[in-house]
């Protein structure tokens, strides 16, 4: 390097800095490559039937996929259900109502949640919710998808929370002085104004929650009581079930690496890419159309 | 009602949510420390576990997460500080920059068991790097990108565009104005940016599954190319694959964990306080 | 009269609004040129060109017809070093902008830029340039504390030293006292009285009193048009075009 001339020099980290800029998308690329490389074999090794059939039993060569998708899906509805009134009351609070210091409080504490490692709140959540939900609901488990949605919904917690806090923040404050000016109060204002006006900013925070709840394993894994079955009883959200994300992180460590098994997770990893991909792409679009209404007509 | 009366309510039912949200965080952490602080000696952390890892320490999985952590850096730190400085200083606003920004909010998304996959698929098979504190590292260090290059490009963008102008004035070069003004200026806020990142990389266990985790070595790692315990990973296995653990054993490697992975955030805090009270503009 | 700079028909445009409109304009050495009129007349853009700062603009369309020479030389020209350019071609901006480094890192940035590391030519450098722009007496027991800490005044003198130390042949005044109180603008105008001897100065004066005050060469631009230009005395004292006599009366501004 010290050879170089300075202007072949800079020449050469420019280079490389447009290098660093567009390997986001080669990274991106590569692992949908290598996804579908490793997992579309599945669906010339087994039928389309048996893919989205309702029985998970690889031992038998049974790679029905139908149980673990809609045990994610009834894990993460769970999950939002419980966290969207949390995080948009804790978001309202933390903006409209604490003082100053207890906001210095409240904000590095919802960061140190976001910092605990899913393992641990999983370990967590099966020596001491798992047991609390057992005796609270009087069931015969606590390992249920009730409780993997309860790990979930703190887990997306801090992302909600900071996505719809940025929402209100994004407000003009004009519309704020305009609804307290015409003699509502606070509340009316917050609820009326504040709330309908960061209305997109609620959306994004509710997809990147799912996105977030969705794609989470090791808590999930831990608490779920990992059965593969589907969830069709009206209870059934306080029964064991299994999510697509534990299926891979507790089977791929024994299949035999080129297996139909092995295929198969792998294709249960491109339908998460995929629907991670999608909520993503979705929730970023709106962030961009959000921010050009920005500024627009008074709701409310 | 009135309408007084119906805000009184409102705000305590306001209230009393966040309460549920913020007490039980206080809880976890609490009760954790309670319960595995008694489980924490010297012999914990600089022995290796013994009688089928339910008595001795947990040594190497210490090491393991440090190691793996250290190698986390090495793979991300230039690639995602030469992605920030792409997007924060040279890219205009055209239809590639916009795919770079989809990418990475994309990369963020996509599930840490799925970066487990690809490293599996990438690293592990393909390169036969085998299952490796390499093949982690690389895994680990993609699934970093997004959280440091977001942050590192806020840094970058939060250093007042009029110092570029009056660089350039003077004859300084882009780059010249980005290595002397913008870097230096942006750093704290860089620093803050690769350490929440690898707090996240340091606590994960999906990515190093099938990718670096060993269940049991009767020796620290010697090459980047051998396995190695980790700390989420050795609480996953005495959690739930071997029976009989001492439960404080398990809440000792949780606090540990938890202790090592806290202390990372607690320094990104500070690091960014101090410098918003410092900087000068 | 030698021209410094020559501009042939210049026209820029930002997006859609023309800023500057087929302006001609000689601008000879060692003189001061002042270009004034109303807000909006394209007096920053103008000024912007001639060290080429537009061509930072980013997101925006911008689009130039025309030719701008420096001693001759075309600086839009394909073989032009823009660095160079801008270390022959310094600017003061109207709101003084120390970056966030010391007093003398301040005074040495662009000579660093160069490549230059010799301490004796830098403290050398240093002292000659804050002396010229008259701030040396007044700094020169605090050089490495922060130039931030200084006033707004020593903040402006701080800029003008720090293009004076790259040795420039000319240099370019937005409007550079808009923000200092009487003092520090009478003291930055000795400064610049001095200097001309040695540079070629252009700059966009506070006020047509001030561009009455230190002035050789007059420019008045409206709407991006060059109205008028000729000495000061001229100028100011027998306008030839009724639109400058209506300004500097202050009918319209």
């Amino acid at each position: 390097m010290n050879a170089l001339k300075p202007r072949q020099r800079e020449f050469f980290v420019e280079a490389l800095i447009r290098v660093a800029g567009f390997s986001a998308i080669l990274f991106v690329v590569l692992i949908f490559i290598f996804l579908v490389k490793e997992g579309a074999p599945a669906f010339w090794e087994t039928s389309l039937t048996n893919l989205f059939g309702q029985r998970w039993y690889p031992n038998e060569g049974l790679f029905g996929t139908t149980p673990l998708i809609l045990g994610s899906l009834l894990v993460t509805g769970g999950a939002v259900v419980i966290a969207l009134p949390l995080g948009l009351a804790t978001a309202v609070f933390i903006r409209e109502l604490a003082p100053n210091w207890l906001r210095e409080i409240l904000k590095p504490l919802i960061e140190v949640l976001a910092g605990i490692p899913s393992v641990v709140l999983g370990f967590l959540g099966m020596v001491a919710v798992a047991p609390l939900v057992r005796q609270t609901l009087n069931v015969p488990t606590g390992l249920t998808a009730f409780t993997g949605s309860l790990m979930l919904a703190y887990m997306s917690l801090p992302t909600i929370i900071s996505v719809a806090e940025d929402a209100i923040d994004a407000v003009p404050s004009t519309y704020r002085d305009g609804a307290l000016a015409l003699g509502a109060t606070h509340w009316q204002t917050i609820w009326r104004v504040i709330l309908p006006a960061a209305r997109s900013g609620v959306i994004i925070a509710v997809m990147l929650g799912i996105g977030r709840a969705i794609g989470e394993t090791m808590a999930v894994m831990m608490v779920t009581g990992n059965a593969a079955r589907i969830p069709r009883e009206w209870n059934a959200l306080f029964l064991p079930v299994r999510t697509m994300t534990a299926t891979i992180a507790a089977e791929m460590g024994e299949v035999a690496q080129g297996s139909t098994h092995y295929h198969v997770l792998f294709a249960v990893g491109i339908l998460l890419f995929l629907v991670t991909f999608l909520i993503n792409a979705v929730a970023s679009a709106v962030i961009i159309k959000g921010g050009a209404r920005r500024g627009g007509r008074l709701m409310g | 009602m009135s309408r007084q009366k119906s805000q009184r309510i409102a705000f305590a039912i306001l209230t009393i949510l966040a309460v549920i949200v913020v007490v039980p965080i206080v809880l976890v952490v609490a009760y954790i420390v309670v319960q595995g602080i008694g489980a924490i000696n010297w012999e914990f952390l600089t022995t290796f576990p013994h009688h089928g890892m339910k008595e001795g320490g947990i040594l190497p999985a210490i090491v393991g997460t440090v190691v793996l952590t250290f190698g986390t850096a090495i793979v991300s730190i230039p690639i995602a500080v030469g992605a920030a400085i792409y997007l924060a200083e040279y890219a205009r606003d055209t239809w590639l920059t916009r795919a770079i920004r989809l990418a990475i909010i994309n990369l963020a998304g996509i599930p840490s068991v799925v970066y487990g996959l690809f490293g599996l698929g990438l690293f592990v098979l393909s390169l036969r790097l085998g299952t490796s504190i390499v093949a982690g590292s690389l895994t680990l260090g993609l699934m970093t990108l997004p959280v440091v290059i977001s942050t590192a490009e806020e840094a970058l963008l939060a250093v007042p565009q009029r110092f570029r102008v009056v660089s350039r004035s003077l004859g300084a070069t882009r780059w010249q104005t980005v290595r002397q003004l913008v870097l230096p200026n942006a750093l704290p806020g860089i620093l803050t940016g690769i350490i929440l990142g690898l707090e996240r990389a340091a606590g994960e266990t999906a990515p190093i599954l099938f990718t670096a985790a060993a269940f049991y070595l009767p020796q620290l790692p010697r090459s980047p190319l051998d396995q190695t315990m980790a700390l989420p990973y050795h609480l996953y296995v005495i959690s739930t694959q071997v029976p009989g653990m001492p439960l404080q054993v398990q809440y000792g490697t949780a606090l540990v964990l938890l202790i090592l992975v806290l202390s990372m955030n607690v320094v990104a805090t500070m690091i960014r306080s101090r410098f918003r009270r410092r900087r000068q503009w | 009269m030698v021209a410094k700079i020559s501009i042939h028909h210049l026209t820029f445009r930002y997006n859609d609004t023309v800023a500057l409109r087929d302006v001609t304009l000689d601008i000879p050495a060692n003189e001061i040129t002042v270009i004034f009129g109303p807000s909006h007349a394209g007096k920053s853009t103008l000024l912007r060109c001639l060290n080429r700062l537009n061509d930072l603009i980013e997101n925006e369309e911008t689009e130039m017809t025309g030719q701008i020479l420096l001693d001759g030389q075309d600086i839009y020209g394909p073989t032009v070093d823009v660095t160079e350019l801008r270390r022959r071609v310094g600017m003061v901006f109207a709101l003084p902008i120390p970056l966030p480094l010391t007093i003398y890192e301040n005074v040495v940035y662009g000579l660093r830029m160069q490549g230059e590391s010799r301490k004796e030519l830098l403290d050398a450098r240093v002292e000659q340039s804050l002396r010229q722009a008259a701030l040396w007496d007044e700094v020169k027991d605090r050089l490495y504390e922060p130039a931030m800490r200084l006033s707004g005044g020593q903040q402006q003198r701080l800029c003008l030293a720090r293009i004076l130390a790259l040795e420039p042949e000319v240099i370019l005044l937005d409007n550079p006292t808009s923000g200092l109180d009487p003092l520090s603008t009478a003291k930055v105008e000795s400064s610049l009285a001095e200097l001309k001897a040695h540079y070629t100065i252009v700059m966009v004066p506070h006020s047509v009193q001030q561009a009455a005050r230190i002035a050789d060469l007059a420019v008045f631009l409206l709407n991006g048009q060059l109205v008028e230009m000729g000495s000061a005395e001229q100028i100011f004292t027998r306008p030839r075009d009724r639109r400058t006599e209506d300004y500097i009366t202050g009918r319209f501004g």
